[in-house]
């Protein structure tokens, strides 16, 4: 296990690298500057702007310059946030889509996996056909669709749930997004469950634990679920950093303060060490879970040895 | 979803009896509750902002967001009435030398940051140097040099020092200003917040930090209380600032949001008591529902299409013409935008003071009589059905944008004319319509003062907002000569002049005239119906038992 | 961020698939198809869907014959105007009068075009990609699929607002875009596969009678990987007419005057109080499409795959 993990990070590193590395010029390339705008600036105006973000220095230095902020830990000045450093606009857009993306993630799981469960077990009953019907509609619709509904209904209509805001994390400022958020993952997971399930209950070493007379609760609960998890957790592993590190959609239909907005922002404004610094945080999370799923898929099926 | 930055563009109005006439204005830069209003036990208010401000430091605010934000904050030597009018500020007088070149501040002895310092001569001298200074990197340090404030020009290029800027604390409440040029509206350009001083101490000591909450100090009608990007800003009352009895509102939150639909939603579920925008789509429906809440001011500005007059065949009069020609609309301001736009046959707004709208051909022509001639044009500029017209249309996305290209695209093709839509996101257009890349594309500008010189000097040839590549002497001249010219009848028939030489050469085709339309609940008391420059000052607001 | 969702659940269920469908392979030969096909047949969820999805591909070739607008036109006498059979408007009409019918089939063709580009580029890169990885092996293998997780960890909304800077919006590229950053999973599925076929008799009997790599890569293996990868661009299909919604939702889709269901749902979506034809037409036609395309995902899986019944 130690060495696997040394070794995941041998190659993590200059994966990281490299993606910094294409990123960095690649944005750069991306017609317009930072500093376009409506009116043009007088050239001397802009000459001192640059100046001042080491934008008229030669790439290879702009790049030398960010990478020895990088390894201190800095990732820049934003150039759209003037007041803000990018550090300071992760520090506090992160804990909102953390918040929001961790009790999605929650109520995925405990959403997608009884309902998937529940589906199988009763394969072709109503209860079957309304799970699956359900989390059709959720694979299906768009969240731009969905979300704005919800806003209609709870909080225009029923005046239940405010309509958008943050409010320090208050929970009825959640319960939207939250839900917006999760009926995505929820429809996905509970499909996969179900056929996952279905298979396993299927299988030789199932029917043998039923012939010797277990009790079903216990063979469910005891035999069938885990081998079962597998696949959710191979497709959950990637879905997590999706889901904590935000949707676009869900944050602009509920005015949230998180990360996603700044990604897509950032990238249309040229904002280049915000887009940069998204770029490495959302990067590095996604090369960690994905060994993190390796190291559960180790631990669930003892069969997979790690570090093959 | 983009509103144009309001970009204080000034180039040269004319000697105006500014500081006398202003002086004599006396009214108010504080609510004025009609008497017999009752008002709400909590007086706060919260504003849809648009948008993120880039930032909310006086010397580096960049477009309407911050600087709605920082006129609530800070308070410049003037600012504006409701109604548009310049009123003192922190200063409470001045004085013009005889040659018309320094202007000396008398500052208020009740003026105060909000940690009670009081507002000193030097804060100003800090302030106006820091906006200059190249260590600041402002974008808006050319906002010195227009009215030609002593060596601004040469400190920006980095020639000279800061601190030799033409500005002087004669004493601690006295401040002096030395321009190179008598400038006669250099005092109109006060209220804006380039100019707004900042407290000295506190900059020195905190850096790029003190605009964080808890750090920042400011000197207008309310304080920072606290600010979390992209979510919202709250600003609280200043007990601090000189003429606080007369403020009503205890705290203001601006919320930065850019989805139009969205504010619409929280100014529904009573999130909002003011919105930034009313969706297109909803306008109609809205003024149908709740008829009071919409509020639509005329704002100074002209849609409009630039023609890239460098690129053939667009070289070619006659096509410009009949392009412009071909767009009807009324129908434009009538069905497409229809929140009470103006049609625009003019570069310059109706709207703007001592403008005289001049009379040209294809102003009072019928449409009918308009798409003939257009059709006409264009046959004999040698384009018909066996050789039809083909170009690019470029506009930035967004839906507005949108709307109105395909509706005038759909107007052109009866001509026999092949328009592409091509549009790009913001950045991209912005880079293609500066470097010349294109043959049609969408503009706007928003004018910064009351006067016909902030739109018109746009196609003068040296002008950097010039992106029609439109040169023409004759043009230039006049503009240059409304300059000097001390008669504003004088002024405004030149001024006329210039826009017949645009109706004649058509450079760029004026759609409509811009207004503002907000929805405001209708217990918030004081929106100003007739600032023509969109300034909604917090502190001229109140809120009506409800 | 739907498409994620999908793709993911697509990788991960046509995995198994593909194992099943390979044990098959060896065992049955060619009586598989004929099995699968009567399967599938029997799956009646997918039959209906197919016959769906057959009539929406018609209305959307012929709908627009049936109108007496264009996609493009304005009726200035009829804004935002609400469905009728008299104006001719039966779907009603958008924000600048355009007729809705029309448009919602028009928005049609293109989405079924993105979605069958789409899926398109991204089997042709994925399976290339897969195939010679696999089959090539070794230090090879090694470098493409670090190579892959390099891409992989990039953010694919990065990649995607880039394209769209650098080569402006037309249809094509947005195809290219769109099919370009989903690649990798079919490449990753295909490799697997491949290495496993390699050890084949036939791929081995092909090496040892001299055959090229080439050769081998593209009669011997990439028939063999045929029925995965249909499995796998039926449900890819959907994934990219949602994605493209989702690009629409940025502002980032098609050029107007065209549109696509994405588009129009996204306007449909902004004025669903006043205006809800606008919403529900188009939506209607997404929604059972994706429905369709789903069922009928499923139900090749189901045939290539008996085991999961």
């Amino acid at each position: 296990m130690f060495t696997f993990i040394l070794k995941r990070i041998g190659v993590a590193i200059p994966t990281l690298f490299i993606l910094v590395l294409l990123s960095f010029f690649l944005m750069q390339m991306a017609p317009g500057s930072p500093f376009t705008g409506d009116f043009n600036m007088p050239p001397e105006i802009l000459a001192n702007l640059e100046a001042k973000y080491h934008l008229d220095k030669p790439l290879w230095q702009q790049f030398a310059y960010y990478l020895k902020d990088l390894l201190h830990g800095d990732l820049g000045p934003s150039f759209k946030y003037k007041d803000y450093t990018v550090n300071e606009l992760v520090a506090q857009s992160f804990p909102v889509s953390i918040t929001i993306g961790a009790l999605a993630f929650l109520f995925t799981v405990i959403m997608g996996v009884g309902l998937g469960t529940l589906a199988a077990l009763r394969q072709n009953s109503w209860i079957d056909y309304t799970v699956m019907t359900f989390s059709m509609v959720g694979v299906v619709l768009p969240s731009f669709v969905i979300a704005p509904l919800m806003v209609l209904i709870f909080s225009i209509s029923l005046k239940w749930l405010p309509a958008g805001g943050w409010n320090d994390g208050s929970w009825q400022n959640m319960v939207l997004p939250v839900a917006a958020m999760a009926i995505l993952y929820v429809a996905a997971v509970a499909r996969i469950m179900r056929s996952s399930m279905i298979e396993t209950l299927n299988s030789n070493f199932i029917r043998t634990a039923r012939a010797k007379g277990l009790p079903r609760r216990h063979i469910i609960f005891k035999h069938a679920l885990k081998p079962a998890l597998l696949p959710v957790v191979s497709y959950l592993g990637p879905a997590f950093v999706g889901i904590i590190t935000g949707s676009v959609v869900i944050e602009t239909v509920f005015g949230l303060p998180g990360i996603g907005q700044h990604f897509v922002n950032g990238a249309l404004n040229r904002d280049y060490s915000l887009v940069l610094g998204l770029t490495i945080i959302i990067g590095s999370l996604t090369i960690l879970f994905t060994a993190v799923v390796d190291i559960l898929y180790g631990l669930i099926d003892p069969k997979i040895r790690v570090g093959g | 979803m983009k509103k144009p930055f309001k970009a204080l563009k000034l180039a040269g109005i004319p000697a105006l009896t500014l500081a006398a006439s202003i002086m004599a204005v006396t009214s108010a830069n504080a609510a004025i509750v009609p008497a017999g209003t009752q008002l709400a036990q909590v007086q706060e208010l919260v504003r849809g902002n648009g948008a993120e401000p880039a930032s909310i430091d006086p010397q580096k605010v960049e477009g309407v967001p911050g600087s709605s934000v920082t006129k609530d904050l800070f308070e410049g030597l003037v600012t504006q009435d409701a109604a548009g009018n310049t009123i003192p500020g922190q200063a409470e007088s001045w004085t013009v030398s005889e040659d018309n070149k320094t202007f000396t501040f008398k500052i208020r002895d009740t003026a105060k940051w909000s940690n009670g310092d009081p507002v000193t001569a030097g804060d100003f001298v800090f302030a106006f140097q820091r906006a200059v200074d190249p260590e600041t990197a402002s974008r808006y340090a050319w906002f010195m040099e227009i009215p030609t404030i002593v060596n601004a020009s040469a400190i920006v290029k980095g020639e000279k020092p800061a601190d030799s800027l033409g500005v002087k604390a004669v004493d601690d409440k006295t401040f002096q200003v030395t321009l190179e040029k008598p400038v006669p509206y250099f005092i109109k350009m006060l209220a804006h917040q380039t100019t707004f001083p900042v407290p000295q101490k506190v900059v020195e000591k905190l850096g790029d930090n003190w605009t964080r909450p808890g750090n920042m100090v400011s000197n207008g009608a309310y304080k920072l209380a606290d600010w979390r990007v992209n979510e919202k800003i709250v600003l609280e009352r200043n007990s601090n600032y000189w003429n606080d009895k007369a403020t009503v509102i205890n705290k203001v939150t601006y919320l930065p949001i850019v989805s139009t639909t969205s504010e619409l939603n929280r100014y529904k579920a009573d999130e909002l008591d003011m919105t930034n925008l009313i969706p297109v789509e909803h306008f109609k429906s809205l003024k149908k529902q709740i008829p009071n809440e919409v509020r639509v001011t005329p704002y100074l500005g002209t849609y409009y299409y630039t023609f890239n007059t460098k690129r053939k065949p667009f070289d070619d009069v006659r096509i410009r013409k009949a392009l412009s020609y071909a767009i009807n609309r009324d129908a434009i301001s009538k069905y497409v935008k229809g929140q009470g736009e103006k049609p625009a046959y003019t570069f310059t707004p109706e709207t703007v003071s001592g403008f005289v709208p001049p009379s040209t051909d294809y102003s009072k022509m019928s449409q009918a009589e308009r798409n003939a001639e257009a059709k006409r044009l264009l046959t004999e500029a040698g384009y018909g059905p066996n050789k039809p017209l083909e170009f690019d249309l470029l506009y930035n996305t967004d839906e507005a944008h949108k709307k109105v290209a395909i509706a005038i695209a759909q107007m052109w093709k009866p001509l026999g004319v092949k328009v592409t839509l091509v549009n790009q996101e913001w950045k991209t257009f912005l880079d293609s319509r500066n470097d010349g890349k294109f043959d049609v594309a969408r503009a706007g500008w928003i004018g910064d003062y009351n006067e016909a010189s902030t739109m018109l000097d746009l196609n003068t040839s040296t002008h950097g907002q010039n992106d029609s590549q439109f040169v023409n002497e004759m043009y230039d001249k006049l503009m240059s000569e409304s300059r000097v010219v001390t008669s504003d009848e004088e002024r405004s028939h030149l001024y006329t002049e210039a826009e017949k030489i645009l109706a004649d050469e058509m450079p760029v085709a004026p759609i409509y005239q811009y207004v503002t339309s907000r929805l405001v609940k209708p217990y918030v008391g004081g929106y100003p119906m007739s600032n023509v420059e969109d300034n909604v000052y917090t502190r001229d607001l109140f809120i009506k038992k409800h | 961020m739907a498409t994620i969702t999908v793709n993911k659940m697509v990788k991960e269920e046509s995995h198994k698939a593909v194992e099943n469908f390979s044990e098959k392979l060896e065992i049955e030969g060619r009586s598989l198809w004929a099995d699968a096909r009567r399967r599938f047949l029997s799956n009646k969820a997918a039959v209906a869907s197919m016959i769906v999805l057959v009539a929406v591909t018609l209305l959307i070739i012929f709908g627009p014959m049936a109108s007496q607008f264009t996609y493009d036109e304005i009726d200035w006498a009829n804004m935002a105007a609400p469905p009728s059979m008299e104006t001719g408007h039966f779907f009603g009409t958008d924000h600048l009068g355009r007729d809705l019918f029309v448009r919602t089939l028009e928005g049609g063709r293109i989405s079924f075009m993105v979605g069958a580009m789409g899926a398109l580029v991204a089997v042709i890169i994925g399976t290339i990609y897969g195939s010679m990885a696999g089959f090539l092996g070794g230090r090879i293998d090694n470098l493409m699929m670090r190579a892959l997780e390099i891409l992989q960890s990039f953010p694919f909304m990065f990649l995607v607002i880039l394209m769209i800077t650098f080569f402006g919006r037309s249809i094509l590229l947005i195809f290219i875009a769109i099919g370009a950053v989903s690649w990798l999973d079919m490449a990753r599925i295909v490799r697997g596969q491949t290495l496993s076929l390699k050890s084949k008799e036939f791929v081995e009997a092909a090496i040892i009678s001299g055959a090229s790599s080439t050769q081998i890569i593209f009669r011997h293996l990439i028939p063999n990987l045929l029925g995965i990868v249909v499995v796998y661009a039926s449900l890819l299909v959907p994934g990219m007419i949602l994605f493209e919604s989702f690009l629409s939702f940025l502002g980032l889709g098609v050029q107007e005057p065209m549109t696509s269901w994405g588009a129009l749902v996204n306007e449909g979506a902004t004025s669903m109080e006043v205006a809800i034809w606008q919403l529900a037409f188009p939506t209607s036609f997404l929604v059972i499409t994706l429905f369709c395309f789903n069922f009928i995902g499923d139900g090749l899986r189901d045939a290539l795959d008996p085991k999961d019944r």
